[in-house]
């Protein structure tokens, strides 16, 4: 599925938080969207989920502007939150047909699903564990297989990674590029490390609002003289790679 | 979007709501302690300074207990549909909207679902505290316990729509405190909850007025009439108009950027 940004710009309260960000991404490509806190991604995601309206410029899921079909999209959409949005109190297929209710599953078909989507992140053994008792790359896994329920084709993650340590930051980071070459998945994946970043991969580069960048890692670089993506990053948003 | 789509969700997010009422049952448990010491302790030192005469439903003599208790039902909906909408928009329940608006269904039909379903667990709380007022004496006849059932459904749409309301566009009641000062203690207090409006209307006509113009008091009369098996069209009338109407106005202008739903960035 084809997803294009036209133009968007967004204000809260009369302060732009995103100018003029177009893009379009690549069906069945890993993309990350790198920026610096507070650059407009957490933004850029409200607009893309419809949490946020828009204001200016418009989003096209499939040629579909999310204007018109507003709701329909969000069949397209799978989304994990920067913040934890499972219930730690019910089981982990509890959270699951939660989810899956919503989008219309029956009970029957949410099990099957969620226990097809458990056992490939190989967490099938824990589905009747409380979220409360798995590990933070763990219930990670699980708001991803949730998001991937509904067999959306283009699948947001909002950093992802905060608060976990680096061997699971890197293992989730692997297993979303294993899922995007498995399934085919269009992944937007936001974050402000530049080590969740590889050359080969589509970078947009979202710095106070502009994006400054949008190619693949090595073009960037070269197109910026410089050595690797993070001189790149640091060059163009003034910024150290944190 | 067929209609079983729309069945599935719903019983979904009933689903969800019970189940977590069930994790938090002691949580619950608690908050029956507000009405329980209102109608032993507080009903204990009012029945001795107000007489109650004969008034419709009632067809004799009532003890105070007897008259409160619709009141209290009332009450206990009243802080559970406030108390839930806040944390639908600022704290607990913040990873469940989430989740709950990237359903590709509409999104007024999920919200009048989701508060829905926390009226259904408020209502589970009403119908204990009704056991419970058997203790006191409070005994209505024994089909009035499923006549009631409309009314405080009713009353827990429109109590959970004017939260939500509240929530998302009064930005300085956002925490409970505020909520309980400005919203919930003047809608009972200023109800017929604690006591006959013909009553109120001795002390004070303008006070009386104003608790006419409560919708509060027209649920708490419907709650009133109906577990007394007496018909009540203005109080029911009311009490539906107003709840469409704040459905509407609630849903229609709910916007999550308003809220805490997007994460620190909306803040």
């Amino acid at each position: 599925m084809t997803i294009e940004a036209r133009n968007l710009s967004f204000r809260y309260g009369g302060k732009p938080v995103l100018r003029e960000v177009s893009f379009a991404l690549t069906s069945g490509r890993f993309h990350a969207l790198l920026g610096p806190n507070g650059a407009g991604k957490s933004t850029l995601f409200g607009l893309l989920t419809r949490l946020l309206a828009l204001q200016e410029g418009d989003i096209l899921l499939a040629g579909q502007s999310l204007k018109k079909q507003p709701a329909e999209a969000m069949r397209q959409i799978g989304v994990v939150f920067q913040q934890n949005a499972l219930d730690l109190d019910l089981t982990v297929r509890q959270n699951l047909q939660y989810h899956a209710a919503l989008h219309g599953l029956s009970r029957k078909e949410a099990r099957k699903r969620g226990d097809r989507e458990l056992e490939r992140f190989g967490l099938l053994d824990r589905a009747n564990d409380a979220v409360r008792q798995l590990n933070g790359g763990h219930r990670r896994r699980v708001e991803i297989a949730r998001a991937l329920l509904h067999e959306p084709s283009l699948l947001l993650l909002d950093e992802p990674t905060v608060g976990l340590d680096v061997a699971s930051r890197k293992a989730l980071n692997e297993h979303v590029r294993h899922l995007c070459e498995s399934d085919g998945l269009t992944v937007l994946w936001a974050t402000h490390l530049i080590e969740e970043v590889r050359e080969n991969d589509r970078v947009l580069i979202l710095h106070q609002g502009k994006l400054l960048a949008n190619g693949t890692g090595s073009a960037i670089c070269e197109a910026e003289g410089s050595r690797d993506l993070a001189e790149t990053f640091h060059s163009l948003t003034g910024a150290g790679s944190p | 979007m067929k209609a079983a789509h729309y069945w599935h969700c719903f019983v979904g997010i009933q689903t969800r709501e019970w189940l977590r009422f069930w994790q938090q049952r002691t949580r619950f448990a608690s908050a029956l302690v507000r009405p329980l010491l209102w109608l032993v302790v507080f009903a204990a030192g009012f029945r001795a300074v107000l007489g109650i005469s004969i008034i419709p439903p009632y067809d004799t003599y009532i003890t105070y207990e007897t008259y409160i208790a619709p009141g209290l039902c009332g009450m206990i909906i009243l802080f559970n549909s406030m108390q839930g909408a806040l944390s639908m928009v600022y704290d607990r329940e913040l990873g469940s909207m989430r989740v709950l608006l990237m359903s590709p269904l509409p999104r007024p039909f999920l919200l009048v679902t989701k508060l829905l379903a926390m009226g259904v667990v408020s209502i589970g709380q009403v119908y204990v505290f009704l056991l419970l007022t058997l203790l006191v004496d409070v005994e209505p006849p024994l089909w009035g316990y499923l006549a009631v059932l409309p009314a405080l459904i009713l009353t827990s749409l429109m109590l959970g729509a004017l939260g939500l309301l509240i929530a998302t566009w009064i930005k300085q009641l956002e925490n409970f405190a505020g909520v309980m000062n400005f919203v919930i203690f003047p809608m009972f207090f200023m109800s017929s909850a604690l006591y006959p409006l013909w009553r109120m209307n001795e002390a004070s006509p303008w006070l009386y007025w104003i608790c006419q113009f409560n919708p509060f008091t027209h649920a708490v009369e419907a709650i009133r009439f109906s577990l007394y098996l007496e018909w009540n069209p203005m109080a029911y009338g009311i009490t539906a108009g107003v709840t469409v109407v704040l459905a509407l106005l609630a849903t229609a202008g709910f916007r999550p950027q308003r809220t805490k739903i997007l994460g620190t960035q909306s803040a």
